[in-house]
């Protein structure tokens, strides 16, 4: 290897006066002048503009810079950028580097001059680093043409439509027997009071009967390998006990069954309704297909009945020796779509859900207010009459320090919508108790107007507590919302005959066991994390893995449908480019060091460390090595290192800071 | 190979003893977890100590003990391993081999003299910003008090 005197550039950003109204950026770029082999030292405004970037390419040219090192923001936004200036100048990409004095410095230090000091510090490391760096050239490697996409509600079925739309092949799971999700549950959307079925469930038969859209209903994602481009996806695809190949959905199985009556809770219906131990979700389930409840039907659990529902099926579609099966796909890209859950609100006991009589959750009185529903539509107290007057509590599990700090986005809408329908369908005096309305969305503001005229009330206040014990006759066999108004400025208790609980949205349950196995991260609420709130906003730390809906965040469906169409163009610009580089971060050995103790070959959490018996040596075998280099650390030789990581880098830079 | 360059130190962190003393902290961070909530804390402008100097690796699996001691050696009066909580690491289990090797280089460090409070590992998640400043204002402030290490080295 030819030894070449760096010739170094250094190029300080102000970023406006995002670095420049904290550090004094002109002492910086004197400081860094001094430092041996540095050609250049120079300021700019925005670096990263393209008057910046050309900066950087005319020295390179002119003053035949080897090195270059810009100090601006967080790499994690710019480093590509600038790897991408530097070798469009025809310096390889990897004698660039980066020091953050943005996010490290100018934004999380008060005192100008000791943040000067740091950034200073920083550049001499950086400055440090990069004159030992070498070129590299990045890997390449083909992407799996396939797309998996994690759960069915309305953003897995867009971004699905829309990829196979496209001609990519798509992989669909969902766990639940049906797609459609939570929005299939809805009879009206806000606040244009759309039909919710009359606009999904054509999505969801085109869906079907899409011939580039493989769907894995009732099944599962157990496991993810691979990286981005390359994926090995295991799902799991759970018992049906009917053949989903025979079945034609005619449903005269259900009729059939031994039980007459419907008896047990119907999960789609949030138990509000009852099902047979054969059943489907509901009628426009897709596929439409039936299932069995196995902690139900008596020959599953007990071994013996009459089978009458076998006796029924015409295509012999029923199977009761049915198994989890699994399934193995390569996929090049993954869109996570898994939805949220509702607030619990029996953590909330002040509001006596489970316990008080008609106290419902705002996704039961969706149920009740669906016409596949349990009441048909009309939502009717326990007792099968019509509620004269319903109060609907905001914010159930948000805006609140005891359980969620953030407000769910949704409810004060939603909130709305119920008062309209149920106002609707039982003519009763609706109150709405709210913190603030927050109706913040195109049409949005217009129909809180619009409820206003319609004489629903609201009451300022955040409800103390419901209860039964009355202080007044009128108050006898009725609900009592208990509750500061907040605008006339007393406590008021209103009596209701129904309270809808407008609680909030959570992650899943298990988002957490599905964001570990995909390597995504999460942030305190466990809403599943972004790359960057702004400028990538469906992509994540993992690359070739992308997020829609609400797994992300609370969000309505035109925002959850928008997210899922950005999270689709971003899978299908990776798997239609074909090709992913990836970064050449991997471990190397040197033979003449190696001692044979195979220290790192258990340590490797990919196997990509094989021991030559023959030689007596372990090698890393590039294209398996993911680049963590916890075997560099942990050779007792020192015959390991790490490319763009090498020992000395590291050393080189940790001198520079001190 | 170029040789390491070592230009002039210019700084005016001093060592001196009392109130004005201002630790010198390496911070070695992986890029997925406490590097990102470093990033998070500066979107998020909140403030910390700027004696902690953040070093960048992939993985906190990929911090040789010699870092460590190279640190202490050339002066750090501190030295922190942030890395992904247990079962989040990017690379399967790279943090775990780093809670292995932390453990016993502690109790090495300590054998040395040096204080507990001068080494820390700490897990820090990717939205962790508020657990990163607060660390790392604590880990000052606890070096601040114990005053400056000045280790030769073994």
């Amino acid at each position: 290897m030819t030894v070449e005197k760096p010739r170094i550039g250094v190029y300080i950003c102000d970023c406006g006066l995002n670095i420049l109204g904290v550090v004094d950026v002109p002492a910086v770029v004197r400081y860094a002048a001094t430092f041996d082999n540095v050609v250049a030292a120079k300021e700019y405004k925005y670096m990263c503009s393209d008057p910046g970037q050309d900066l950087i390419k005319k020295d390179i040219k002119e003053l035949k810079l080897n090195r270059v090192v810009v100090a601006s923001c967080t790499p994690t936004l710019h480093e590509r950028t600038f790897r991408t200036t530097v070798s469009t100048a025809g310096l390889n990409p990897f004698l660039f580097h980066m020091v953050n004095i943005r996010e490290a410095v100018s934004w999380v230090t008060v005192d100008k001059k000791r943040a000067t000091e740091k950034a200073k510090i920083l550049v001499k490391a950086g400055v440090m680093r990069v004159t030992l760096q070498e070129p590299l050239e990045p890997k390449t490697e083909p992407v799996a043409p396939g797309i998996l996409v994690i759960g069915g509600g309305i953003a897995g079925i867009h971004a699905s439509l829309a990829l196979a739309n496209a001609g990519t092949k798509v992989h669909l799971v969902e766990r639940e027997p049906s797609i459609g999700g939570n929005m299939a549950r809805f009879d009206k959307t806000f606040p244009t009071l759309d039909c919710s079925s009359c606009i999904l469930t054509p999505k969801m038969t085109t869906l079907k009967v899409h011939p580039n859209i493989n769907l894995y209903s009732y099944s599962e994602v157990v496991g993810v390998e691979g990286y981005v481009g390359n994926f090995d996806v295991t799902i799991e695809r759970k018992p049906r006990y009917v053949n989903e190949e025979l079945c034609i959905g005619c449903l005269k199985c259900i009729e059939a069954c031994v039980f007459k009556d419907a008896r047990f809770p119907n999960d789609f219906d949030l138990g509000l309704a009852k099902r047979k131990p054969i059943y489907i979700p509901f009628p426009q389930a897709v596929p439409t297909k039936v299932l069995i409840d196995p902690d139900d039907c008596l020959f599953l659990k007990l071994g013996k009945c009459k089978q009458t529902c076998v006796d029924a099926c015409e295509k012999d579609a029923i199977d009761f020796e049915q198994k989890p099966e699994r399934v193995n796909l390569k996929v090049g890209s993954i869109i996570v779509a898994t939805g949220f859950k509702t607030f619990d609100p029996t953590r909330k006991p002040q509001y006596g859900y489970g316990v008080l009589p008609n106290v419902f959750t705002a996704l039961e009185a969706e149920r009740l207010l669906s016409p596949t529903g349990p009441t048909e539509g009309i939502p009717l107290l326990k007792d099968g009459t019509m509620p004269k007057t319903i109060g609907i509590i905001h914010c159930i599990g948000s805006r609140d320090e005891n359980t969620n700090v953030y407000c769910s986005k949704v409810c004060c809408m939603y909130s709305l919508k119920l008062a309209h329908l149920v106002k609707e369908r039982t003519g009763a005096e609706v109150y709405n108790f709210y913190i603030d309305m927050r109706t913040t969305g195109k049409g949005y503001e217009e129909f809180y107007k619009k409820l206003l005229e319609e004489g629903v009330r609201f009451v300022r206040g955040r409800v103390a507590e419901l209860t039964t014990a009355p202080l007044s006759p009128g108050e006898k066999g009725k609900l009592i919302v208990r509750v500061e108004d907040t605008l006339a400025g007393y406590v008021r208790r209103i009596p209701v005959d129904m309270a809808i609980l407008s609680v909030g949205l959570e992650p899943q349950n298990d988002a957490q066991e599905l964001r570990r196995m995909l390597n995504l991260s999460c942030g305190k609420e466990g809403f599943l994390m972004e790359l960057h709130p702004k400028l990538a906003p469906v992509s994540t730390a993992t690359d070739g893995i992308y997020i829609a809906g609400a797994c992300q965040g609370p969000k309505d469906i035109p925002d959850t449908v928008a997210q899922a169409g950005a999270a689709a163009s971003e899978a299908l610009a990776l798997v239609h480019r074909g090709m992913v580089e990836i970064e050449p971060y991997v471990a190397v050995t040197n033979e003449d060091l190696c001692s044979g103790c195979q220290i790192c070959v258990g340590l490797c959490p990919y196997f990509a460390i094989e021991y030559d018996a023959e030689k007596k040596v372990s090698r890393v075998k590039d294209v398996m090595c993911k680049g963590c280099g916890v075997c560099v650390a942990a050779c007792p030789s020192g015959a390991i290192d790490q490319k763009h990581f090498r020992d000395a880098f590291v050393l080189a830079e940790v001198a520079g800071v001190i | 190979m170029a040789q390491a360059v070592s230009p002039p130190i210019q700084t005016t962190e001093s060592k001196s003893e009392g109130s004005s003393f201002e630790p010198k902290i390496v911070a070695f961070f992986c890029n997925w977890c406490t590097y990102a909530a470093s990033d998070l804390a500066g979107i998020s402008r909140m403030k910390y100590a700027p004696n902690v100097k953040i070093v960048r690796v992939m993985c906190s699996g990929r911090i040789d003990p010699s870092f460590v001691i190279e640190a202490f050696r050339s002066g750090a009066d501190g030295v922190m391993i942030g890395g992904c909580n247990p079962g989040d690491c990017h690379y399967k289990e790279g943090n775990y081999k780093t809670m292995r090797r932390y453990m016993l280089l502690s109790r090495m460090l300590q054998d040395f003299g040096i204080e507990k409070e001068r080494f820390r590992l700490e897990w820090i998640c990717a939205s962790c910003a508020r657990e990163l400043q607060e660390t790392v204002d604590k880990m000052t402030a606890d070096i601040k008090r114990l005053g400056p290490l000045d280790w030769k080295g073994v």
